[in-house]
């Protein structure tokens, strides 16, 4: 079986047990506060760097997966997931509480750059302030905003007011004398190659970029308030749909479903495993089409034939989808405990569909790199540009297709097993190139490796037994997990590590929804890939990305 | 050849159906029904506003404009399979100052209304709005979220409303469809007053919020305020 892991793993990322984490930390730690899934150390809020570069340089926690703020009756409290990418079973939790009437806590960006966003959102959303923070400002608000949604006393009535500001040169100060001057470009939020409402505030020297700082916050929909204020049982699926919308539906409702599951100890019968692999792979050519597609676009220009022939290979699978699931694009399918329904009728039709489908495929992925891959102009534009080095992107937290066009062998649905991932036959595409050019090759190749999956999964629903079809566990009418249980869980979705951590208050519905969007992390490398480059490589390396705001923004 | 020359062919060697049609004047080619219903007289006869009503319907230029999830399905109604084009509604146009319509995807939130609201006005006269999925109609599943605008139409006018989460791209065929008969009858939606307006800060009545906030915005900067408590 290539599920093997690689050879680090095999030799053994050093393990440590829980108490040989705590004697690593000494006095750091005044406290414990498992979650289900790792265990956690409540440290001191002046203490978070030294905590954090201690785990991550002699413990090898490498990964800052997200941060997570809450507020409490009695505190405030931040989260730092932390986990290692060689092993992503191995997870710690650095709890770290902070006063309720001044919440004050010391930042961790020096430790791990991707720390910089999730802190910003963390103030924007909770009310949190750390301390020693480069750049501590509203990141998903406007500036001008009046208190923090998520914390306990808000108040959602009150007026506020927002505002079209003339954005400002920031280097042009310093930049400006008689031989150079630098000008200021706004791209976006309406830009058809910023994938939505992104805003890209941009200095330019000449063609050349001097510093670009995307501006998010556009499609910022209160995802996590909305999903805190439904019941785990049935209303919180549809949501997950409406994060990655690129088709990626089935992909995020397993992140939360996985979540939810292993919160409430709910087992799904592998039937039903197996149809969710099956579709969630759909759900990753799809977008993986469309990600090629608007990345001819963004490169090749106008409404071109690579265009159009992805959004026909996307037509496909969303036909296969809306004959599973109903729907072409929302698609609501995972129930808690497993899925909403079995196959269509006739399954037959179903497989041949789906068989056509597979079979045509090689065809067509052939065909892009007739049209994209191997065009000389598209690798003038895409190879050596937009240079992501691993060690930069694991800082910076991104996973994915970008991590893994930067070479870091990172997949969730190996690595940390679930599904039937671990029974079917595939493989962890990576590509050394860390430019342009590999990212896209990286998602061209997994549309393969996805194809293989859902040929294995077709094969073994043609020949399941008719009586051992359970396409739900039983699962109460209402769940009501134990009374601070807190959750961190991850799936691969089409664009990375896609995480829900959930605390449970011992109602219906959770007391706290936080999501780890992968597109958050990865659009933060941005400056990294475009800063000294021209423009058009901005362009490119933003495509690359893959982005989708409704992920970036929640 | 001499310049003086006219370019003579030997008309024996070219003949095809096309070019014998295109001798003999007016041939099968432009025989359309249209031009049938005339009969044998070339004029027409009618008011120049409902001739112009008429092109303006036929020929729209959608504003290229992705919001949220709906503009995924926006797009595939412009490519393959469902091609909006084949109604004369097609090419999107990247910039507002080009286009007519403007097809709202998705949904509307604090930091973005006074953008939409300023694409909206960059666009020239007459223009349209066609609210494409819930959220333009009234914030939909996001209704209850502290930074949805609930409904597009609180922030620019609408003329046409497809509801759906997402709409399907043949809904929203059909709506822009819809726009197009209704431009070419002349009719528009009433131009109301929308609650939430671009105005400059200094405009804005005094209170508690704005005495606030009256060190961090300059007087002639433009502002959106929004009155949460009274949204719909």
């Amino acid at each position: 079986m290539s599920l093997e892991r690689p050879d680090t793993v095999d030799d053994g990322v050093p393990a440590q047990t829980p108490d040989e984490l705590e004697a690593l930390l000494g006095d750091l730690v005044v406290g414990r506060d498992d979650h289900l899934n790792a265990p956690g150390f409540v440290i001191r809020p002046d203490t978070v760097q030294e905590t954090l570069s201690i785990l991550k340089e002699q413990a090898g926690y490498d990964h800052l997966s997200v941060v997570t703020a809450q507020e409490y009756e009695n505190r405030y409290e931040s989260i730092y997931h932390l986990k290692k990418y060689d092993d992503p079973t191995q997870e710690v939790s650095v709890v770290v509480p902070a006063d309720k009437d001044d919440p004050v806590s010391e930042t961790g960006e020096p430790v791990f750059r991707t720390a910089d966003w999730h802190e910003r959102e963390a103030y924007d959303l909770i009310g949190i302030e750390y301390e020693g923070h480069p750049d501590l400002r509203r990141i998903l608000l406007p500036e001008t905003w009046q208190g923090h949604p998520l914390s306990m006393d808000y108040d959602r009535d009150r007026p506020q007011i927002a505002t079209l500001p003339e954005h400002a040169n920031p280097l042009q100060d310093h930049h400006k004398d008689d031989e150079s001057d630098t000008m200021f470009l706004n791209i976006g939020p309406h830009h058809p190659a910023t994938h939505g409402v992104l805003h890209l505030k941009t200095v330019l020297d000449g063609e050349q970029v001097v510093d670009v700082e995307p501006d998010i916050g556009y499609l910022h929909r209160s995802e996590e308030q909305m999903a805190q204020s439904g019941t785990y049982r049935h209303q919180i699926m549809p949501y997950p749909d409406r994060w990655d919308y690129i088709s990626a539906g089935l992909l995020n409702e397993w992140a939360y479903a996985r979540a939810a599951e292993d919160l409430a100890d709910i087992e799904v019968p592998e039937y039903a495993q197996v149809i969710r692999t099956m579709g969630a792979e759909m759900c990753r050519i799809a977008a993986h089409m469309l990600a090629l597609a608007t990345f001819a676009l963004d490169v090749n220009g106008d409404f071109t034939a690579t265009f159009m022939y992805a959004i026909n290979d996307r037509e496909r699978v969303q036909d296969l989808l809306e004959d599973l699931t109903g729907q072409r694009l929302m698609f609501n399918y995972f129930r808690l405990g497993g899925v909403v329904w079995d196959l269509p009728e006739p399954r037959e039709e179903f497989f041949s569909k789906t068989r056509d489908f597979l079979d045509q495929l090689p065809e067509s992925v052939e065909e892009y790199h007739n049209l994209v891959t191997s065009n000389e102009i598209f690798q003038m534009r895409t190879i050596d540009t937009g240079i992501l080095p691993p060690d930069v992107a694991k800082n910076y937290g991104a996973t994915g297709p970008v991590a893994r066009g930067s070479g870091v062998d990172y997949d969730l649905r190996r690595d940390d097993p679930y599904g039937y991932y671990d029974e079917l036959d595939w493989d962890v595409v990576t590509e050394d190139g860390c430019d342009n050019f590999s990212r896209l090759l990286v998602r061209m190749r997994e549309v393969e490796e996805s194809a293989k999956i859902i040929e294995q999964c077709v094969d073994l629903l043609e020949d399941w037994p008719e009586d051992e079809r359970t396409i739900q566990a039983n699962v109460p009418r209402t769940l009501r997990p134990d009374d601070d249980t807190e959750i961190y869980r991850a799936v691969e979705g089409a664009k990375g590590e896609l995480g829900i951590y959930i605390r449970a208050d011992g109602t219906d519905k959770p007391g706290r929804f936080k999501i780890r969007s992968p597109c958050f992390s990865n659009l933060q490398t941005l400056p990294e890939m475009a800063n000294g480059e021209y423009i058009p490589d901005v362009i490119a390396a933003l495509g690359s990305l893959d982005i989708v705001l409704g992920e970036v923004d929640r | 050849m001499s310049s003086d020359q006219p370019f003579i062919t030997d008309e024996s060697q070219v003949v095809t159906e096309t070019r014998d049609a295109r001798m003999t004047g007016q041939g099968d080619r432009f025989n359309s029904r249209l031009r049938e219903a005339f009969g044998s007289s070339p004029f027409i006869l009618t008011k120049f506003d409902k001739f112009l009503n008429w092109c303006r319907g036929s020929s729209m230029f959608m504003l290229q404009f992705g919001i949220a999830c709906c503009s995924i399905e926006m797009m595939h109604t412009y490519a393959v399979k469902h091609d909006l084009d084949r109604f004369g509604s097609g090419v999107p146009r990247a910039s507002p100052r080009q286009a007519d319509v403007m097809i709202v995807p998705g949904t509307i939130v604090s930091k973005f209304a006074p953008r939409m609201k300023r694409v909206y006005d960059q666009m020239p006269e007459p223009k349209f709005v066609v609210g494409m999925g819930s959220c333009t109609i009234s914030g939909g599943p996001f209704q209850e979220g502290y930074n949805v605008i609930k409904g597009a139409e609180e922030v620019i006018p609408i003329d046409i409303h497809v509801p759906g989460c997402p709409p399907r791209p043949e809904a929203l065929v059909y709506g822009v469809v819809k726009l197009q008969e209704r431009v070419a009858n002349g009719e528009a939606a009433p131009v109301t007053v929308k609650p939430y307006e671009l105005e400059e800060f200094s405009d804005l009545e005094r209170d508690e919020l704005v005495d606030k906030l009256a060190d961090q915005i300059d007087d002639d900067e433009l502002v959106m305020r929004y009155n949460f408590a009274d949204s719909p």
